[in-house]
């Protein structure tokens, strides 16, 4: 067992919790609303992330022995469980972004930890610092090729891929978990201006808000 | 804007993403108790400022937040290859002095410049030191 400290950052009590699109998205009383909308917007708030760091084969052993899933050695690659729930990205060869469903994450870091024990290795709850956009619809590609640089084309972006690219200016970590569905991971200080972003640039394509 | 290929990602990015930082394999003196103010002063302060072929230490600071090393010609801005830290460069001023006698320089278009090409050979050896 490694010595650090760790604490749930949950709260255990009801303390109201906000998401960092609490007031353009959650507290608004219309939301935008297509009737036959290109794309479909709408935020995973809350969930657990996690950043692994350390040596690929010792965090595979852990991952494996605790999440049962392998870790993606790949580069930009991204795995999911078969729910779908939990995933698992590449982000550079010694660090990979877990995000599992909002109230896993603590638990999961302990038994991580656990598992880990005294080898070289590093885990940070960023749940606090970023939150989840989903892009869905015929249209999110095309509001995506007006916003990223990077070229997100079939054939160079099939399901299972995630990068860290950059997005209208901001950093942002792009992935497609599924065939018609693409996630955004913004940085909390970001998360406004993203969001309004993608209202405008998804207005000619009709879009809808979902809570 | 053009793409570099990061060795860590394994794909072609677009120059945004990327930052340099300046000129690759410097080594700190190993015996700073005995370095010279002068040794210690070239270490910390000169740099390199080649015309032709130069080795950079480049981050790929959006993606993937790692260094890598970029040998560049300062006279075309061509990259000519990227490799990872702890590597050394396989295209070198010499090794790049053949390429050039052979006429193997591609002209990228409009990134060409008059000391590049070829037949500007005196302008090309002036520079490589």
């Amino acid at each position: 067992m490694s010595d650090v400290k760790e604490f749930e950052t949950r709260p255990a009590d009801d303390s109201k919790a906000e998401s960092p699109l609490a007031w353009s998205l959650h507290e608004q009383k219309s939301l935008p609303h297509a009737s036959n909308p290109g794309v479909i917007l709408s935020e995973k708030p809350f969930l657990g992330h996690l950043i692994l760091r350390g040596g690929a084969i010792v965090m595979d052993e852990a991952v494996r022995e605790v999440m049962g899933m392998a870790l993606p050695a790949r580069p930009l690659a991204l795995v999911s469980d078969d729910s779908g729930e939990r995933s698992i990205q590449w982000l550079s060869p010694d660090e990979w972004l877990v995000i599992v469903p909002g109230g896993e994450e603590f638990a999961l870091e302990q038994k991580l930890r656990q598992s880990l024990g005294q080898s070289h290795f590093s885990i940070v709850n960023v749940g606090g610092g970023q939150t989840v956009l989903s892009l869905k619809g015929k249209a999110s590609r095309d509001v995506l090729m007006k916003s990223i640089s990077y070229d997100v084309h079939e054939e160079v972006f099939p399901v299972g891929k995630g990068v860290s690219t950059v997005f209208a200016k901001a950093t942002v970590i792009l992935r497609r978990p599924e065939e018609d569905g693409w996630e955004l991971v913004i940085r909390r200080s970001f998360a406004d201006y993203c969001y309004r972003w993608l209202l405008d640039a998804a207005k000619e394509y009709g879009v809808s808000v979902t809570r | 804007m053009f793409y570099i290929f990061c060795p860590y990602c394994k794909e072609h990015r677009e120059e945004e993403e990327f930052h340099p930082r300046g000129q690759a394999h410097l080594m700190r003196p190993e015996d700073p108790e005995n370095t010279s103010d002068e040794e210690w002063g070239d270490y910390l302060f000169f740099r390199d400022n080649p015309r032709g072929i130069h080795h950079e230490m480049w981050v790929h600071s959006v993606g993937c937040r790692k260094f890598f090393n970029i040998t560049r010609n300062t006279v075309t801005y061509e990259i000519l290859e990227t490799y990872p830290m702890g590597e050394q460069p396989t295209i070198t001023a010499e090794s790049e002095g053949v390429r050039l006698e052979q006429g193997a320089q591609v002209a990228d278009g409009g990134w060409q410049t008059v000391g590049a090409r070829p037949e500007n050979k005196a302008l090309n050896e002036e520079a490589s030191s």
